[in-house]
């Protein structure tokens, strides 16, 4: 796969894997605990048995390895799957403006997770002593995997899945599960209803290893087995019907790409709620540095947008000391505004 | 025999948890204790207990006393951070049942630090049972005890003034109104508490929580008294204001003007003030003199 890259494109991953590995690292020795660059290096040695001069106590070394490492993971995991899925449905939609809400995963998993915020957790509360406070996370995933599932099989007639039904199936779908929501919220007292406004601006705070056994397996497929269908995405940049002129299996590659994105944002809304602009704006950025060819947009677009989560994370669990803010909050007040000057600065590129 | 010895070990390593969790609560260090409290009338029993200066965080629900509200806020009690909480060192978190996300507390444990959550209703029983639980925490049982008694005493002089009233005012409890939605308390509420407490009806008892209320439900409850929050009317701009809401100049409280307000955390709480707020929300509520003879406790 990396071998059909050209040198430029080949630079351009390499560096952004060097930024990621940076920024993991500085996540790692920030945060409103004071935890020294020394301090955190014996932290994470001390298991392998190794010591390190720098002292530090039980409380900072939990601080480093059940706080801010899981948190760092799951930051990582969640920013990628997103804009890795994002960049997949761009090019299956051949739409510049798709994402992975498109097709109802984020709107599903709010009915899900709201469902359980309001109405209690139900059948779900099995699950909350395997993981504490498993319900709603387990409740979104299983949102988002029904409005999903939903949505292909409305868009799907003898066998075939067509792009453009797809599309408005999945508004259609959206539609209905906020409609849930709205009435949810009405029902919901004065506690829930914070509950939920929290939920759905998306935060990392909850992230324990626990969490994460549940929820990376599925990021992590998305993450590795999407960039393998890159030749057939660049295919479909040609249009469908061209696609499958050349060999290609549009059928297959629909059902693929929507049950990984499926998979891997469900599992990312479970455990984080909502995060907007991740998957838009991202692939969008490596379109304008490494050029539209898959076969580099999809790893980078999984790199940067890792590279950019943890970062958004850092601001969040950063500027309000003792508090935090929620992540959505940011990613939008930085996405947004960025993606404005992304278009306009483009029409003038192109003299429109 | 491998299977006795298995369950021998398991027992003693039951018992050997309870014996070390027993002694983590019990041993309090009174003067080098730090405190994040979670929730407003926690802060304010734990003042009250004599004990404010050992606390070095608060939610954004504690806002009294003015001592309360100057420390670090650790943000709204549903969704705190674990690493912001951490940061203030604390040897003990209290929180109440609605403090959260449960990933973050459990974060806050696996730290090390002890995270007590305090669970009552809102009632006097309730209350008690609160000052008791943050007095044996802080190892203020003594203060802890005073302060109880001053409680059921305030309240029990309440009651004895309350006696001789038959029918209480049909009382509607706005929590919002103007902007959007008018949320009105029914059963099940705190304000719904406060208002039976204070020898008052609770004029929307059809359904249970806070909901939105329209103009003709506002009619048919015919409350005689419209009760809000400070920061509600001040919102909306005024009684007047508030008094050509929709629905509400047909209500007896509307003909009559009847509209009172008062601070929503001490109205609403279930704090150490409490006796004192359901004092003053008689004396508005009724028209025989209610006196204030009690001015230990409260503003």
């Amino acid at each position: 796969m990396l071998a059909r890259l050209k040198p430029r494109a080949a630079f351009g991953l390499f560096l952004l894997f060097v930024a990621l590995f940076m920024v993991a690292l500085m996540a790692l020795g920030i945060g409103p605990v004071m935890i020294s660059p020394g301090q955190v290096l014996a932290i994470l040695l001390e298991p392998l048995g190794i010591g390190l001069p720098w002292q530090f106590d039980a409380g900072q070394a939990a601080v480093v390895m059940q706080i801010r490492a899981p948190r760092i993971v799951m930051a990582i995991l969640v920013g990628a799957a997103l804009a890795v899925s994002g960049a997949a449905m761009q090019g299956l939609f051949r739409n510049p403006l798709a994402d992975p809400a498109l097709i109802g995963v984020s709107a599903g998993g709010a009915l899900g997770a709201v469902s359980v915020i309001v109405l209690g957790a139900g059948v779900f509360s099995f699950f909350d002593p395997l993981v504490s406070g498993g319900a709603v996370p387990l409740a979104a995933f299983t949102g988002s995997l029904i409005a999903t599932l939903v949505v292909k099989r409305l868009a799907t007639a003898e066998g075939r899945t067509d792009v453009a039904t797809l599309l408005l199936a999945g508004i259609a779908i959206q539609a209905i599960a906020m409609a849930g929501t709205g009435l949810l919220t009405f029902l919901a007292d004065d506690e829930q209803l914070r509950t939920l406004t929290f939920w759905t601006m998306g935060s990392l705070g909850g992230a324990t290893w626990q969490s994460l056994v549940f929820a990376a397996p599925l990021m992590l497929l998305a993450i590795v087995a999407i960039p393998f269908t890159a030749r057939a995405l660049n295919a479909m940049l040609l249009g469908e019907a061209e696609a499958g002129h050349l060999g290609f299996d549009t059928e297959r590659l629909k059902l693929i790409l929507i049950l990984m994105v499926a998979g891997a944002v469900g599992a990312a809304v479970a455990v984080s709620g909502i995060i907007g602009f991740v998957g838009l704006v991202v692939p969008h950025l490596l379109r304008l540095t490494l050029g539209p060819d898959h076969h580099a947009l999809l790893p980078g677009s999984a790199l940067l947008g890792a590279t950019l989560l943890l970062l958004a994370d850092l601001l969040a669990r950063t500027v309000v000391v003792p508090a935090e803010l929620p992540i959505g909050i940011i990613t939008a007040l930085v996405g947004g505004p960025f993606f404005i000057w992304l278009l306009t600065s483009r029409r003038r590129g192109m003299g429109l | 025999m491998l299977k006795l010895m298995h369950s021998t070990l398991v027992v003693a390593f039951v018992l050997m948890m309870l014996l070390f969790g027993v002694r983590s609560v019990d041993a309090v260090d009174e003067s080098s204790q730090r405190l994040v409290v979670v929730g407003g009338a926690l802060t304010e029993i734990v003042f009250q207990l004599g004990a404010g200066d050992r606390i070095v965080g608060v939610d954004t629900t504690s806002q009294w006393p003015a001592a309360a509200s100057a420390l670090p806020k650790v943000g709204y009690q549903r969704s705190l951070a674990a690493e912001g909480v951490l940061s203030l060192r604390p040897d003990l978190v209290l929180l109440t049942e609605a403090a959260g996300p449960p990933a973050v507390l459990q974060q806050i444990r696996a730290a090390g630090v002890t995270v007590e959550s305090i669970e009552t209703e809102d009632s006097i029983e309730g209350l008690v049972e609160k000052v008791q639980r943050v007095a044996m925490l802080i190892g203020r049982e003594v203060e802890g005890e005073s302060l109880v008694a001053r409680l059921r005493e305030d309240m029990q002089s309440l009651h004895g003034q309350l006696a001789g009233i038959e029918q209480g005012p049909r009382v509607a409890f706005l929590l919002s109104a103007g902007r959007g939605n008018t949320l009105a308390s029914g059963r099940d509420t705190s304000a719904d508490a406060a208002v039976v407490l204070a020898g008052g009806v609770n004029a929307l008892s059809a359904y249970s929580g806070y909901k939105p209320l329209n103009a003709e439900a506002m009619i048919a409850a015919a409350p005689d008294v419209l009760l809000t929050t400070e920061r509600t009317l001040q919102q909306i701009g005024g009684k007047e204001k508030l008094m050509r809401l929709p629905g509400v100049a047909q209500t007896p409280a509307g003909r009559a003007g009847r509209i009172e307000a008062m601070d929503g955390l001490f109205l609403l709480g279930f704090g150490p003030r409490t006796p004192a707020a359901l004092r003053e929300l008689a004396s508005r509520l009724h028209t025989i003199d209610i006196a204030s003879t009690n001015g230990r406790l409260g503003e």
